[in-house]
């Protein structure tokens, strides 16, 4: 234990002298993250969409649709509503791209849903915000079900021989009814997210562990260059100190430096990690799975440049393959693939946690991680005696 | 054999069909330096790489100070030091930390490590330089260092494998001086070098290697007697010098001849009688001669005899 000592704490100071480390294990994480972020996350998590409102009509219906369904949509910070006069003011507006889309009421639009005659919503959008457009569109279907079902009930209960008055009643008592079936938000594992800023300080912290923890076993190849490699299994300590010593420095540099990216990622971006105790757990175990699967990779080399090639690309791939770029969930049925890389449990354990699961909830996560870890760790210990040469 | 700080017999090691060492078999005693001579890829560095316990042999034993050694053992390579032939420090690090670092490998408590790294930087003249980085030394510095870092635990065993390469006068000076005062103290130093004035000046007994084998081993005054009291004459000259050596071999009393772009050698039982007649040979095959020097029977005319080329070949 002494020797893997004195080797890690001299193998720390070394690191420590390098600046390149802290490009890759603080620096390349907390910056790509906040570009990301801040490219793909849209400036922040909440969707607001502008739309403009034309209402000719001025009747009843018309009213019900502003006041009880764009209005609290509005309080609620999804949409900003602008409130202009004409159908050509309004496609004026969404061609400079001043609003995303606008809700046209056409005059004699309450009169005709009155009658029970057909009546339209018109919804113009921008081609430029599809996403907007279409969220004005399943507004106004949404709007016009709840009519269809108003009509149905007044249709149902007497239909042309009730009087005016009645047919009002029967309608304010159809919108007033509670829905006899409501859609629970129970999202399964595969969909459930982190939020942007969340997600791509994790993902970079992930994808940039396994640059920064390269140096451990690799750094055989360089005392080997030079000369101390033949020192040390001169030394009187066991062979397995020396690997050990390795081992733990870039375990200790992948934790160290993915808690600071952790406390970093918080206090400057807001990101929201979860429980820390979670966190914690889910960071060791995506370090060991790291310098695991790093030390194994550098076995298969003859120089330390081999090594640190060969590390890189088999990182790369790990991290597009790990969805560290982009939300998982955009990828439908591909997102299984995301599990054949210690990145993507880590981001789904940390999204177990942000999704209010306990300790139990990751589980599964950091034990398919620590497998990782196993494997990694296993071929290493195989494939190193040759590294171990002078 | 079990008395010696060192016994090593039948070393061997091959990798595929080429045998690096081949039996080599020495030992060293208390305050005793062995001198280990050979050419490139002769086997000298592979024989050390076992005896250190770097390197796994084929076969044979290691015995240090008695008990078994090899690359496994971890209470016999503390009575080791080993002063590898490339540099073995860490660049960035300075001659202090260097010293630290492997001070404390070898379990030197930390009194022990200060104490003992201020002694060693004394030894090796860099008590001055100490807490500088060692990356921007000399290479004579580097070499001292790195025979300190050899020392820094105090060993039984001294192990330089060509310690002097590359050094400045004023630093190999500085370093067969040291090895001279470890040994007075008790230290058994085995050493292997291409200098055969090192050898001379350093070595109680030197063992020839060539091929992976040990060709002749025994005090200098053994090994002369071996090849017989032959005086070596050195011709410098200009010419078709490869005619003047055939020539020169044609001579009964000439026993070894060799010769390069500018010099020939060549062995004779007495200069004083030949010399004559062989400048006179050399001048008939059209070479000029620029000087001649005798030397008695010494180190270099044995390793000539029993390996056919010059130690630095």
């Amino acid at each position: 234990m002494r020797a893997i000592t004195i080797i890690l704490f001299k193998d720390l100071a070394q690191r420590a002298r390098d600046s390149t480390l802290f490009v890759f294990a603080i620096g390349l994480p907390l910056g790509m993250a906040f570009v990301l972020n801040l490219i793909l996350g849209g400036g922040g998590n909440s969707f607001t969409a502008k739309y403009a409102l034309v209402d000719a009509d001025r009747g009843p219906i018309a009213q019900v649709f502003t006041e009880q369904v764009l209005v609290p949509l509005e309080k609620q910070g999804t949409l900003s509503l602008r409130r202009v006069a004409t159908a050509e003011e309004a496609g004026r507006l969404t061609e400079s791209q001043e609003v995303q889309a606008a809700f046209v009421l056409p005059a004699g639009f309450s009169a005709g849903v009155q009658a029970g005659a057909p009546a339209t919503i018109q919804v113009v959008g921008s081609v430029d915000a599809p996403v907007a457009v279409q969220v004005a569109r399943e507004i106004g279907e949404a709007f016009a079900t709840d009519l269809r079902s108003v009509q149905l009930a007044v249709t149902v209960a007497g239909g042309a021989t009730l009087t005016q008055e009645q047919r009002e009643q029967i309608a304010e008592r159809a919108r007033t009814v509670a829905a006899p079936l409501s859609v629970r938000d129970d999202s399964n594992v595969a969909t459930r997210e982190l939020d942007t800023t969340t997600f791509y300080a994790a993902g970079m912290a992930m994808f940039f562990l396994f640059f920064s923890v390269v140096f451990s076993v690799t750094s055989l190849f360089d005392e080997r260059r030079s000369g101390t490699l033949a020192r040390l299994l001169a030394a009187p300590i066991p062979r397995s100190a020396i690997l050990a010593g390795k081992l733990l420095s870039g375990v200790l540099v992948g934790i160290v430096s993915t808690a600071i990216l952790v406390v970093a990622s918080s206090l400057l971006m807001g990101a929201r990690w979860g429980d820390p105790l979670g966190v914690g757990i889910l960071i060791v175990a995506a370090v060991l799975a790291a310098t695991g699967m790093m030390a194994a990779v550098a076995t298969f080399a003859r120089t330390s440049e081999q090594a640190s090639n060969w590390q890189s690309v088999i990182a790369m791939i790990l991290g597009m393959l790990g969805g560290v770029f982009f939300p998982v969930a955009n990828l439908g049925s591909l997102a299984t693939i995301t599990f054949a890389t210690p990145h993507g449990w880590f981001l789904r354990g940390l999204s177990d946690l942000a999704g209010g699961g306990s300790l139990s909830a990751i589980l599964v996560p950091t034990l398919a991680l620590l497998a990782f870890a196993v494997v990694g760790f296993a071929m290493a210990l195989l494939r190193v005696g040759r590294m171990l040469q002078s | 054999m079990s008395d010696a700080v060192l016994a090593c017999d039948g070393l061997r090691k091959q990798y595929g069909q080429m045998v690096a060492v081949d039996g080599i078999g020495f030992s060293i005693a208390e305050g005793e330096t062995y001198g280990l001579l050979g050419p490139n890829g002769a086997g000298k560095t592979t024989s050390i790489a076992m005896i250190v316990g770097v390197l796994a042999r084929d076969a044979g034993d290691v015995l240090i100070d008695g008990q078994k050694h090899d690359v496994n053992s971890v209470k016999t390579k503390s009575l080791i030091g080993y002063v590898p032939q490339e540099m073995a420090l860490y660049p960035d690090l300075t001659a202090r930390q260097n010293l630290r670092f492997f001070g404390r490998m070898y379990g030197l408590s930390r009194n022990d490590i200060k104490r003992k790294t201020d002694e060693v930087l004394e030894i090796i003249g860099l008590a001055d330089r100490a807490d500088e980085t060692i990356g921007g030394f000399s290479g004579g510095m580097m070499r001292r260092l790195n025979i300190g870092v050899g020392l820094i635990h105090r060993p039984r065993l001294l192990i330089l494998d060509e310690p002097t390469v590359g050094v400045d006068p004023q630093s190999r000076n500085a370093i067969l001086d040291s090895v001279e005062q470890l040994a007075g103290e008790g230290v058994a130093v085995l050493y292997t070098t291409h200098y055969m004035e090192e050898a001379e000046r350093l070595c109680d007994r030197v063992g020839i290697v060539d091929k992976g084998r040990m060709q002749a081993e025994g005090t200098r005054r053994e090994l002369v007697a071996m090849v017989g009291e032959h005086d070596r004459v050195t011709l410098t000259a200009e010419g078709d010098l490869a005619r003047a050596a055939a020539a020169l071999r044609e001579m009964p009393e000439a026993r070894q001849v060799s010769h390069d772009e500018s010099r020939i050698e060549l062995m004779v039982p007495e200069a004083g009688v030949v010399l004559a007649r062989a400048l006179h040979e050399v001048t008939e095959a059209g070479v000029t001669v620029r000087s001649v020097e005798v030397r008695e029977p010494d180190l270099e005319a044995v390793f000539l005899h029993l390996t056919g080329k010059a130690l630095r070949d």
